[in-house]
Parts: C-alpha cells; sequence; structure tokens
C-alpha cells in the first residue's frame, strides 16, 4: 500500500520539509493507537499513580483523614520501618515466594512435564486431570477446599488419624507450611503446561545424537533441554513469582494471616491495615512496597536468564 | 480521510466509555431511602424490625420506597463494608445503623449528618435517657445518632455444669483469681468441657477490646483514657495485667483452643452453640446474649433462664466499687449524602417510636433508653435477664468517646492475639501497644 521511503540524503535541501513531512504522517498514522494509549495510561499506568500518590497520604476510612486526607510524604513509610511487624512480613512473603512458586510449582512442574512426555497415555491422562484440576477450581473454592484439608478435623488428619497418627493442627501449628503446600498444589499445573508446552519444542533430533553420543539422561536435561527451553523458563519464572506475590485470598481463607501475624504476608497486611484496620494510606504504603518487589524480581529474571538472547 | 475519520471516532468512543465509567449512573431519585444495618449470625432481630418498619412508612408515606441494604458481615467487617458505601454518594445510605463508638469517627470523615433542627421538633426526644443521648454526640457538640438500646456485660454461667463440679450456686465471684479459680475447678472436674470464654484477638474485633479487655482494664485502678486530661494512658500496670489474664486463660488451657477462640464464627458459636448444649461453663459476654434463645431468635431455648446464670464480672482484687461492667448501644444515624433527609428522618422517628424500641429491645434484649419503655410492664415482664442486667449500670464504665478510639481498639486486639497465641508477654504486647498508640494520637496526647 504504501511505497518504501525512499533513503534521505544525509543534508540534502529538503530535509526539513521531508522531515516535518515525516513526523506529521507518523503521527496521523498513530492516531489510531491513542485510543488504546489513553485506554492503557487510564486503567493500568493510572491506579499505579494514584497507589504511589495514596501511599504518601494519610487517607483513611473513617475520621476527619476520611474527609480530607493530607499528603504527609514519607511518613507511612517511616512508620512502616519501624513496625516490627513488617520485616516478618516481607520474610514471610520471601519464603511463600520461593518455597512455593520458584523451588515448589517450578521444579515440581519441570519434573511432571518431563516424566509425562515418557508416561503412557492413560497415566499422562489421568496425572494431567489430576494437576490441572486445581488450577481449574476458583481460587476461592480452592482455598476452601485447602482449608478443609488441612483444617484441625479435616481430610489430612482424617487420614493421619486412620492410620493410628493424631496429626497437628495444621493451620495454627504450621501456618506457613500449610499455605505453601496448598499454593504449590494450586499452581504446579500453570508451571507443567508452561514446560510440556517448551519441552515439545525441543528438536528430537537433537536430543537422539546427545544419546548417540554418549549422554546420560541427567547430562541431557541439564546440557539440552534446560538451554533449550531457557527462555520459557525465565517467562515461567517471572509469571509465577509475580502471581504468588499476590496470592492473597488462598491465605486469607486459611488462615486469616494468622495466628498472630505468623502468616501475614504482604498482600493480607495490606488488606488488614487498609480495611480492617480503616489506614487507606498505609496499606497503600505496603502495597507500593509489594509492587517494588515484583519489579525488582521481573528485572532479575530478565537479566538473568536473557530470554532475548538465543 | 477515512483513517482521521475512524481515529476520531475511536477516540470519541473511548472517550464516552471512560467519562461514563467515571459519572457513575446515580439512579436514586429522593424517592428512595437507602437503610443499611447488619444482619450477621444469629443477629436478625434488626432485620425483623426494618422490615416492620419499612411497611408501616411505605403505607404512611405514598411514593416513597424503602430500600432494605442488609450487610451480611461479622462486626469488624460491618465497619468497613458501611464506610466503603458512605463514602462515594451514590451508594452512601440515607439511614444507616451505627455503632456509638463509631460515630465521633465517623462524623469527623463527614459521613453522619445533624439531627439537632430534627430533634427540636420531635417531642418524644425528652424520653430518652441522657447517657443515650450523650452517646449520638459528634466532637462538634451536636446529635448524629439516636440511641436504640444500650447494654451490658457481665459473666454468664451454667448453673448445671457449676453443680456438677461442686461449685457454689449462685456464684458471685469477688476478684479475678475466683473467677480463674472456678474455671481451673471446672478443667479439672468435667474433661470436655470448654471452662471460661474471654473474646479475644483481631478476628473479634471491638468484641474482644470491650466485651474481654475492657471488662479486665476498668476493673483495674487503671482506664484507658484520662478523660479530665483528655489524654491516652500509657504503660499502665493494668493494661499488662489485663493481657496477663488473657495469657493464663488461653496458654493455661483454661478458655477455647486459641484457634477456636480466633475464628470469625466463635460468637454465633457461643450463642447457639456451646452454651445451649452445655459445652462452655462461663462467658464473659453481653446482656444481648439471651435473646438469641427468645422464641422470636434464632436458637431458641426455653429453658435457658433456668440453666444459665449471671454474675458481675468483680475488680481485680475486689476494690471499691466490686463490679465492673462495660456499656455500649447502637444508634440510627442520618448519611450525610441523604438525597431526601427529611424521609430519612421520618423514618428514623418511626423506627425508635415507643412500640417499635420496645418491640425491638424484647426481641434482641437490649437495655431500653426511653423512659416510657423501661417502665412498661410488658417490657419489664419480657425477659428475666434484664433485671439483673440494669442491675450493674451504676458500675459501668463507657468506652473513651474519640474519634481515635476505633483505631486503638484494633491496636487492642493485636495485643491480645499476641499474648494469647504465646508469640509475645504481656510486657512486650503492652510496649508494642504504647508504640502504636504513639504514632495514632502523637506523643502531647499520651500519659505515663
Amino acid at each position: 500500500m504504501v511505497a518504501p521511503e525512499a533513503p534521505l540524503a544525509p543534508n540534502g535541501p529538503r530535509t526539513d520539509r521531508r522531515g516535518r513531512r515525516r513526523t506529521g504522517r507518523a503521527l496521523s498514522r498513530s492516531t489510531p493507537l491513542l485510543p488504546a494509549v489513553v485506554l492503557l495510561a487510564v486503567f493500568l499506568i493510572g491506579p499505579i499513580v494514584q497507589a504511589f500518590y495514596g501511599a504518601l497520604t494519610n487517607s483513611s476510612l473513617t475520621g476527619s483523614a476520611a474527609q480530607e486526607s493530607e499528603f504527609v510524604g514519607l511518613q507511612n513509610f517511616a512508620d512502616l520501618f519501624a513496625d516490627p511487624v513488617f520485616p516478618k512480613s516481607v520474610l514471610l512473603t520471601t519464603a511463600f515466594l520461593v518455597f512455593s512458586a520458584i523451588i515448589g510449582q517450578n521444579v515440581l512442574g519441570l519434573g511432571l512435564a518431563l516424566l509425562l512426555r515418557t508416561g503412557s497415555r492413560p497415566v499422562r491422562v489421568g496425572v494431567s486431570t489430576v494437576v490441572v484440576g486445581a488450577w481449574i477450581m476458583p481460587e476461592i473454592v480452592a482455598s476452601f477446599a485447602a482449608y478443609a484439608f488441612f483444617a484441625e478435623e479435616g481430610t489430612l488428619n482424617s487420614i493421619l488419624g486412620a492410620v493410628g497418627i493424631a496429626g497437628p493442627s495444621w493451620l495454627y501449628s504450621f501456618p506457613m507450611l500449610s499455605v505453601i503446600l496448598a499454593n504449590v498444589w494450586r499452581g504446579t499445573a500453570f508451571s507443567m503446561l508452561v514446560y510440556s508446552a517448551a519441552i515439545n519444542d525441543v528438536p528430537p533430533e537433537i536430543t537422539e545424537s546427545a544419546e548417540v553420543d554418549g549422554a546420560t539422561g541427567w547430562q541431557r536435561l541439564i546440557r539440552i533441554t534446560i538451554p533449550m527451553i531457557r527462555r520459557s523458563i525465565s517467562t515461567n519464572l517471572m509469571l509465577t513469582t509475580l502471581q504468588t506475590l499476590s496470592v492473597f485470598t488462598l491465605i486469607y481463607v486459611m488462615t486469616g494471616g494468622g495466628p498472630g501475624t505468623n502468616s501475614s504476608t504482604l498482600p493480607v497486611l495490606a488488606y488488614q491495615e487498609a480495611f480492617s484496620f480503616s489506614q487507606l494510606g498505609f496499606g497503600t504504603a505496603i502495597a507500593v512496597i509489594l509492587l517494588l518487589v515484583g519489579a525488582l524480581f521481573s528485572i532479575i529474571y530478565l537479566r538473568a536468564l536473557k530470554p532475548e538472547v538465543d | 480521510m477515512r483513517k482521521r475519520a475512524l481515529a476520531a471516532l475511536a477516540v470519541v468512543a473511548s472517550a464516552a466509555l471512560i467519562l461514563s465509567g467515571c459519572s457513575g449512573a446515580s439512579g436514586d431519585s429522593s424517592s428512595t431511602i437507602k437503610v443499611a444495618y447488619q444482619k450477621y449470625g444469629t443477629f436478625v432481630q434488626l432485620d425483623s424490625l426494618m422490615k416492620k418498619v419499612k411497611k408501616e412508612f411505605e403505607a404512611a408515606n405514598k411514593g416513597i420506597t424503602v430500600q432494605l441494604q442488609p450487610i451480611q458481615a461479622a462486626e469488624g467487617d460491618y465497619y468497613t463494608k458501611l464506610a466503603l458505601q458512605n463514602k462515594s454518594s451514590s451508594t452512601a445510605p440515607d439511614v444507616m445503623y451505627e455503632d456509638t463508638f463509631q460515630v465521633k469517627s465517623d462524623v469527623a470523615a463527614g459521613y453522619l449528618a445533624p439531627l439537632d433542627s430534627y430533634i427540636a421538633k420531635w417531642n418524644e426526644w425528652d424520653q430518652f435517657l441522657g447517657n443515650a443521648k450523650q452517646a449520638g454526640l459528634g466532637d462538634d457538640g451536636k446529635t448524629y445518632g439516636i440511641s436504640m438500646g444500650t447494654d451490658t456485660r457481665a459473666l454468664w454461667y451454667n448453673r448445671q455444669l457449676f453443680q456438677k463440679a461442686g461449685l457454689d450456686v449462685p456464684w458471685k465471684p469477688k476478684t479475678w483469681d475466683e473467677v480463674l479459680s472456678a474455671a481451673k475447678t471446672i478443667k479439672q472436674k468435667l474433661p470436655g468441657v470448654i471452662p471460661f470464654n474471654v473474646y479475644s484477638g483481631k478476628a473479634q474485633g471491638e468484641a474482644a477490646t470491650m466485651q474481654g479487655f475492657e471488662m479486665l482494664l476498668y476493673g483495674t485502678k487503671d482506664t484507658l483514657y484520662d478523660t479530665n486530661g483528655k489524654k491516652w494512658v500509657a504503660g499502665s500496670k493494668g493494661f499488662s495485667d489485663s493481657l496477663q489474664f488473657v495469657q493464663e486463660v488461653y496458654q493455661g488451657g483454661l478458655g477455647p483452643t486459641p484457634q477456636q477462640a480466633l475464628d470469625k464464627n466463635i460468637g454465633t458459636t457461643i450463642s447457639s452453640e456451646w452454651l445451649p448444649k452445655g459445652k462452655l461453663a462461663i462467658s464473659l459476654d453481653g446482656s444481648w446474649q439471651s435473646g438469641t434463645w427468645l422464641s422470636t431468635g434464632t436458637a431458641p431455648w426455653p429453658e435457658w433462664n433456668d440453666v444459665m446464670g449471671q454474675a458481675p464480672m468483680p475488680t481485680q482484687n475486689g476494690q471499691s466499687p466490686g463490679a465492673t461492667s462495660m456499656s455500649g448501644g447502637w444508634t440510627l444515624a442520618m448519611g450525610s449524602k441523604s438525597k431526601n433527609k427529611s424521609a430519612a428522618w421520618n423514618f428514623i422517628k418511626l423506627a425508635l417510636n415507643k412500640e417499635n424500641s420496645m418491640g425491638y429491645d424484647i426481641a434482641a434484649s437490649q437495655i431500653a433508653v426511653r423512659k416510657d419503655v423501661a417502665a412498661d410492664p410488658a417490657y419489664q415482664k419480657a425477659n428475666p435477664s434484664f433485671e439483673f442486667f440494669s442491675s450493674i449500670v451504676p458500675v459501668t464504665n463507657f468506652r473513651p468517646a474519640t474519634q481515635d478510639y476505633p483505631k486503638i481498639s484494633n491496636a487492642i486486639t493485636v495485643a491480645m492475639e499476641a499474648v494469647m497465641t504465646g508469640q509475645q508477654s504481656p510486657k512486650q504486647a503492652a510496649a508494642d501497644y504504647d508504640q502504636t498508640l504513639t504514632s495514632i494520637v502523637g506523643d502531647k496526647n499520651i500519659t505515663k
């Protein structure tokens, strides 16, 4: 439709006019993008900007600050860093992230994907149905299912009781372990699907030739498969990390962040401060920190695994 | 040209989309008034009252529709949902069920409308007791809420379980130690029975602060707030002693297990299951308990008055006045964003006339705040526990009436949860509370 542009003479006499015409044309050509850009700005950047601003106010659900919130600068962050609950919450969030997403979901998902490749068809269908089942369930249903499993008189303790073991009160005595296991159960399917797709894309000739060269199964995995699915690993790590950082329903339903603050990860803490304790500004400050942590992890993955280089 | 036209169209369309989202169609004409209130667990008496008043109101005011908005949420969540509703003029209710401790805070937030001009023309206002009038005041001295009833708190105990454990009935403990020793006897003699419940922890919200912590603290020599100096009290011995008591109950195995106590539904479980089935021997609880067991309640229990006894909560060491109690209560208030304030006022007036007040006070086991209701023989005979709970009014206390109270109440539940779960000692939890208190009210509003 459009004729390719003739290359410009570096300092031809008409550069100026042509340049201006080009800018004009580029502008008019990008006009149809404007609505999309506006929508993006309003619905994606808008809330982020608002969150950053909200974190700098004393906005509240009740009391005089609800009527006219004041700009308080970095006071919320100062209070937050002075609060002993905050470092504990960061630690819990990190533990939740590392054990349930980075180790649990990723390693288990990759393992399942590798095993399924060699499994027989009925095994494949059976296992993937069971694993994906947890993923299909709406979050709140999965959360209640996990609660029913770990509750004091729940499934787990009934099974343990049947073999003569008196199970502990999981949600109370081991709240983090319970929510980590629940999140692994719920999220593994996603990693498994991503890795299955990626492994299917590894050309069989390469693995076969490695096999002919005498590479063991383990060497093939480390030297061939993993480097070739590096980009999927990076994408998957990023997605599961961001998903896990924002897990709220699962923890809130299972333990409510308790007992005490023993399972209050950052999202639960933010909710509690903003909505249970009416301090919207303070809660937003926690949410902003969560946003920064997520951004930090994304950058690390992008840098460390260099998905763009093949 | 066509591209440009398309682009322009797209811009207009997206702008329209965004703007329509912002404007928020407010379909409420002034011919509808919205009434927001709590309906949760065993608390359904208010719902019945509102349904009745809606019918009467619509019959008397043709053309005005009452839209009832029962909020199904536990107490803490109710305040949050109501506040969120109040924030936007398209969802703000015209009439709302408002806890007295929340009034000053919500007045400061600009959610409530002053009622003085309406009260001035209301000939029934002088029927209300002074305390009840006081409870609806904002910081500016204007009236914002009309009291529906009040309450007191004391120890409910199961006479049958006490007799089985060999304890004296009627029970009248004189100190905290006597309360705990009775609980210990029950633990020893009646395994399987939960000896003693004190509401505690974040999940119970204001119930933990008021029914639990303040019932203890106001029985020590200290208080939360120095009313004369208008300063909050930090680092008091009474505060850590009260936390110590909570710790002894939960860590000493005298209460429900902490996981039961931290369940949001424990209030419902206690009144509809544990007490009627004899699974709990003593509960530090409100005067409204019996409302659930009346034939109009959600868990009728005809024998409740034979089984359940009441004893005043003693002071720490039996010091004068010997017993203590806390009083609160709820009001009906008008939303400041109401588009038809006179209709809203008429609704409040109708809901709290003598007949409706009395019906509600009897059904929900409230202590009447209207003189004509309190004096009515029908009210006096309706519930055998009214006499006891009215008799402790002389020793009762009220919560600090300041707009910071709701936030401080939350800080108290955090301290309680920390000691009941054994995560902190009473001293550490009290120190953390002092720090939170300072950040809420500032150094200059604190006395040590």
